[in-house]
């Protein structure tokens, strides 16, 4: 309990009750509920927390923020291990476990930090300049030599067993940032009857003003925090988010928010996600995301003990800590001072005030006597002394002498930038502001207002009235006027308006501008020489700004580093782009739930639940699973398939075409329609007939096929492929509606509303009489091949009947509403049981199309033309229709594009492979030999040899010529002949008996 | 993005499928003199930048066809109707 050296005695917003215990690198440590880790690792004395990226320079804790560049660190550990974690923003949890990375044996002793020596080597653009030759080394050797030496932390390597969830809200006024001005706006808005939303990505409310001690109607700020918080809790029209970032803009008012729902517990509770990512559409936006601090460029300026000044005064302030014990402040602006005050309020000794500006500053002055510190204006820091953390520093004034102070802690600002991030997301360019030596937002996204810090004004009666103002406005905006008080007494502290001192000419040692990215001055100096002068061009030549932290403390700094050394004014450098997210995201919280199988919905046909009972094997095929085959125990899967296809071919088999895509099509000139959405004519089809039908796109290749039944005069029954069915309706759709909607027709997709089962071989029906209600006449005289109408089946449910056959075989395909489907399949194996029936799935469904010779899916490609496909003849010339005239270019129509033939192994014995290229027999397997490919293959059980389809110049002229089917990615090489499509009874005598 | 669906009202923009240019007219004539019309009509687009028609689907939801008036460069939506409504330019 005697630990924690550098906690105080008293103060901070930690609850000293609940004591906390968590390892580093091991060692086990105690914090306090409310501190963040790196909170507990200064109480804890700790100052060096993690090297740098590239030099493996000892890094400590720079901020108190989202912003933090230096400490990262791995947290968790196992399959729940995230690398590059901020300390500054993890929540101390019991039992939290995290380490240091990038560093090789330990943090203290890490032999990579000979990377500095070679520093010359890793300056700007070394991956460019060194590596480049010969071009084999970079794979084997420089790369992971590379990677061993820099990087970051090691992603987990199991697969996360924690869940996401993905959500949705909708408000009048989102306040973005729970700070004085956020707090502000939310309270204005919400008084006015406004849907509103706070997000704020501490897990406390307050901003600013839990780092400071600022008072707000004579009473300590916070106590103002608590009363707004409980007032806005307490109010139906507010929803607080603690935990969250926003991290971007879209169009639409759409923001995107990450809430961190259980990153603060070693493991979410059950039931619980870790994160959820919230799409938030909002009427109006109030951005109160504060600002940054900057360092200020020095030598050695990345030395554990750094830390920014603001940053001092959260540890001290909110945090009960103390980051050093002898304290100087280096800094441009009065509001950097205050810190002297606050940490000799603490006890901490602050041993000098050194002010960069030449003039002396009376409040800064009047700090420095409340510290009892010395006050030294005009002069800067020139050196930092100490190396695993700072020993002291020697201070020069413009006249040049130095002076040495000891000390353990440096507080640093260099001013703030507004954080104008989410301003800049759809394309607002934010704008130089002279007065402020900053960037602030330009032009806003539409709908948003911004407030307090963030828009570029300081001080706390400015935050709560630029807040309060925006609340009410915006909720104006959506319709809510209602009169609300205004804005509590404050003290009000001067805004900072520095001149700023963004380097310090000829200090010793590294200068550091991205402590992340280990960019230094020399690196924009050496980017600047070789013409890399724009701050795009800098970011990519020395990657400044392009790490984990995407520059919040640097990119300002980068950019008058730049300034300087090109002889240019800073506010005419310009800035890179910001974008979205504004911290890092996890990639599984934009996953969500959709991971491995729950990726998308799958949709189950009627009788998947039989099918299972038989033992089916699945594929998903467009969004649904269906049936493969379904083999019996111990059965090889090709066994099972050719056993399915004989059954077909000799008795009879059951397959599930419930997933074929259903339209139904009604209306008086539903005729008319189809004949111009297919390439056939429909309208002269007799009621209770069905026929094949091909669609085109309005290119003139083929869309689709299926077939499509006449139920009655205005009365048509579409089907489509599985895979396409979605694309066809709204094919279909945007005929209706845009092309001619002046046609009376209307149409319903059904897919979903009826199971339908393909029974088809020699005992058809046989089966189907025993299904179909006796009042119905199957016979083929009855119910020819083609025929369709509606049915009773198993006594009395309502069925449609259709007289279909894709196997070949004399064979149906029976339709009851879906739910009677797993029934219907019931009834159809039990009726068959007597004729030999066997269920059969999209495998031998498949060997069956093949060896009939008919086109799909590999040969349906978006490629393919009606002539290509041996459809030519369908091309209606009575019409038109989509398609028709872009089908009858010369180049599709031409005699020379590959088109469809059968083809078979001269040896039988061999396979072929689907994917092969066919040349000439005798030719080199050469490009220019091409004649087509293999389309489709199949083992066929009927011929007992293997056969395919493909596409080959000039198809039909070449049956019975001798082909290499050669396929050099899996080696084969076949000699083929080439025939007709359809190997099994060409004539169609089978499906008409 | 979000567009306002005249029957369904604002909806989030994963609603709706986008199919492209509104303003080209499928061509009546067949003969061979109407080829460039329909190589127009089939493969040449304007890309302006600035206001451009364009038809969307409202395929998870009500299944309309919508002539949506886009600012192609800032995605703002000034208008979006049914097909026929707006004159085509």
């Amino acid at each position: 309990m005697s630990s924690q050296p550098n906690r105080l005695a008293k103060g901070g917003m930690i609850d000293r009750s609940k004591l906390v215990r968590f390892t580093f690198d091991g060692e086990p440590l105690t914090g306090f509920q409310g501190d963040t880790l790196a909170s507990a690792l200064l109480a804890n004395g700790m100052s060096l927390v993690g090297r740098s990226f590239k030099y493996h320079r000892p890094r400590g804790i720079l901020t108190a923020g989202s912003e933090e560049p230096n400490a990262l660190v791995e947290l968790r550990s196992g399959a729940r291990r995230e690398p590059n974690t901020r300390a500054t923003t993890i929540e101390l949890y019991d039992g939290l476990a995290a380490a240091s990375q990038n560093c090789w044996p330990s943090l203290r002793l890490d032999l990579l930090a000979a990377n500095q020596i070679f520093s010359p080597i890793f300056g700007a653009g070394f991956y460019y300049k060194t590596f480049m030759w010969p071009a084999a080394f970079w794979e084997k050797l420089y790369e992971p030599a590379i990677r061993r030496a820099a990087g970051l932390g090691r992603a987990a390597e199991a697969p996360d067993p924690d869940h996401y969830e993905k959500t949705n809200a909708f408000c009048d006024v989102l306040v973005i940032g729970g700070g004085p001005a956020g707090l502000s706006a939310a309270l204005a808005a919400t008084r006015s009857g406004a849907r509103v939303i706070l997000c704020e990505e501490d897990f406390r409310l307050g901003g600013r003003l839990l780092a400071e001690r600022y008072e707000i109607d004579g009473r300590p700020a916070t106590d103002w925090v608590e009363a707004a918080e409980a007032e806005l809790e307490s109010l139906a029209n507010c929803r607080i988010l603690r935990r969250t970032t926003v991290q971007g803009v879209y169009d639409g008012g759409t923001y995107a928010a990450i809430e961190r729902v259980n990153d603060h517990v070693a493991k979410p509770p059950a039931h619980e996600p870790r994160q959820r990512l919230w799409r938030i559409v909002a009427k109006r936006a109030v951005l109160a995301a504060g600002a940054i601090e900057r360092p200020i460029v020095f030598g050695n300026n990345d030395r554990p003990g750094v830390m920014l000044a603001g940053a001092v005064r959260a540890y001290v302030n909110r945090y009960g800590v103390t980051p050093g014990r002898r304290a100087v402040i280096f800094a441009d602006n009065d509001d950097a001072f205050r810190t002297a005050e606050d940490l000799a309020q603490a006890g901490v000794t602050v041993a000098a005030l050194i002010d960069a500006r030449k003039s002396a500053s009376p409040r800064a002055q009047a700090a420095a006597e409340t510290a009892q510190a010395r006050y030294l204006s005009g002069a800067t820091i020139q050196q930092v002394r100490g190396g695993h953390g700072v020993r002291g520093i020697v201070v020069g004034d413009a006249s040049g002498n130095t002076e040495r102070f000891a000390c353990d802690l440096v507080a640093v600002s260099g001013g703030w930038n507004p954080t104008v991030n989410l301003t800049t997301h759809l394309n607002g360019k934010p704008q130089w502001s002279d007065a402020l030596s900053a960037l602030v937002p330009g032009t806003l996204p539409p709908r948003m207002s911004v407030a307090g810090a963030a828009s570029g004004s300081f001080g706390l009666g400015a935050f709560l009235a630029e807040g309060h103002d925006a609340g009410l406005a915006a909720a104006a905006e959506c319709g809510f006027t209602a009169k609300v008080r205004g804005t509590p007494a404050v003290a009000d502290d001067a805004g900072a308006t520095p001149s700023p001192l963004w380097q310090v000419a000829n200090s010793r040692g590294k200068a550091f501008v991205d402590f992340q990215n280990d960019v230094t001055v020399s690196d924009v100096k050496l980017a600047a020489r070789e013409g890399f002068r724009i701050p795009e061009h800098l970011k990519r030549y020395t990657t400044l700004g392009m790490a984990t932290d995407q520059g919040k403390t640097s990119n300002a700094n980068g950019a008058a580093v730049l300034a300087n050394v090109t002889g240019r004014y800073v506010g005419a450098v310009g800035t890179t782009t910001f974008r979205p997210p504004y911290t890092p995201i996890a990639i599984s919280a934009f996953a969500g739930h959709h991971r491995g199988q729950d990726f998308r919905p799958a949709r189950l046909a009627p009788s998947h639940a039989w099918a299972e009972e038989q033992g089916a094997v699945f594929v998903e095929t467009g969004p649904w699973l269906r049936a493969l085959y379904y083999p019996k125990r111990g059965e090889e899967p090709q066994d099972a398939v050719n056993r399915e296809v004989a059954n077909v071919r000799k008795a009879v088999g059951v397959c599930d075409v419930s997933t074929l895509g259903k339209i139904d099509v009604q209306g008086r000139d539903a005729g008319t329609f189809l004949d111009r959405v297919y390439a056939n004519t429909f309208s002269a089809l007799p009621v209770g007939k069905a026929r094949y039908g091909l669609m085109l796109r309005e290119d003139g290749f083929v869309l689709d096929d299926g077939t499509t039944a006449r139920l009655a005069e205005d009365h048509y029954f579409m089907t489509t492929t599985t895979a396409n069915a979605v694309k066809v309706m709204q094919h279909l759709e945007f005929a209706q509606q845009c092309l001619w909607p002046e046609l009376d027709v209307e149409l319903v997709s059904v897919t979903e509303q009826w199971a339908q089962y393909a029974v088809a071989g020699p005992r058809a029906r046989d089966v189907l009489q025993a299904v179909v209600d006796p009042a119905y006449d199957l016979s083929n005289a009855a119910f020819p091949y083609l025929a369709c109408g509606d049915v009773t089946v198993c006594g009395g449910t309502p069925g449609r009947l259709y007289r279909l056959s894709f196997s070949g075989e004399l064979a149906y395909e029976v339709a009851v509403p879906a739910r009677y489907g797993d029934s219907l399949v019931r009834a159809i194996m039990q009726a068959g049981a007597a004729y030999g029936i066997a269920p059969y799935g999209t495998e031998a469904l498949g060997v069956l199309r093949i060896e009939k010779g008919h086109p799909a899916g590999g040969e349906l490609n978006g490629q393919t033309t009606a002539h290509d496909l041996g459809f030519g003849k369908m091309l209606s010339a009575k019409k038109d229709f989509i398609g028709r005239f872009m089908a009858g270019r010369p180049a599709l129509t031409d005699p020379e594009r590959p088109s469809l033939v059968g083809l078979r192994p001269l040896d039988r014995g061999e396979r072929i492979r689907a994917g092969a290229h066919l040349i000439p027999k005798d030719a080199e397997a050469v490009a220019g030999n091409d004649l087509g490919y293999v389309t489709s293959i199949a083992f066929s059980p009927s011929l007992n040899h293997w056969l395919g389809l493909g596409l080959l110049v000039r198809g039909p002229e070449r049956h019975g010529e001798i082909l290499r089917a050669y396929d050099p990615v899996r080696g084969g090489d076949v000699l083929v002949e080439v025939r007709p499509p359809c190997f099994i009874d060409p004539e169609g005598e089978r499906l008409r008996v | 993005m979000r567009i306002k669906c005249p029957y369904c009202g604002e909806r989030a923009l994963e609603e709706f499928t986008y199919r492209g240019d509104a303003t080209v007219t499928r061509p009546q004539s067949l003969e061979p003199s109407a080829t460039d019309a329909w190589v127009e009509y089939v493969y040449f687009r304007e890309n302006p930048a600035g206001l451009h028609k364009e038809h969307w689907h409202h395929s998870a939801g009500c299944h309309a066809w919508l002539v949506v008036t886009r600012n192609i460069t800032t995605h703002e939506i000034v208008a979006v109707e049914f097909e026929g409504e707006g004159a085509k330019t």
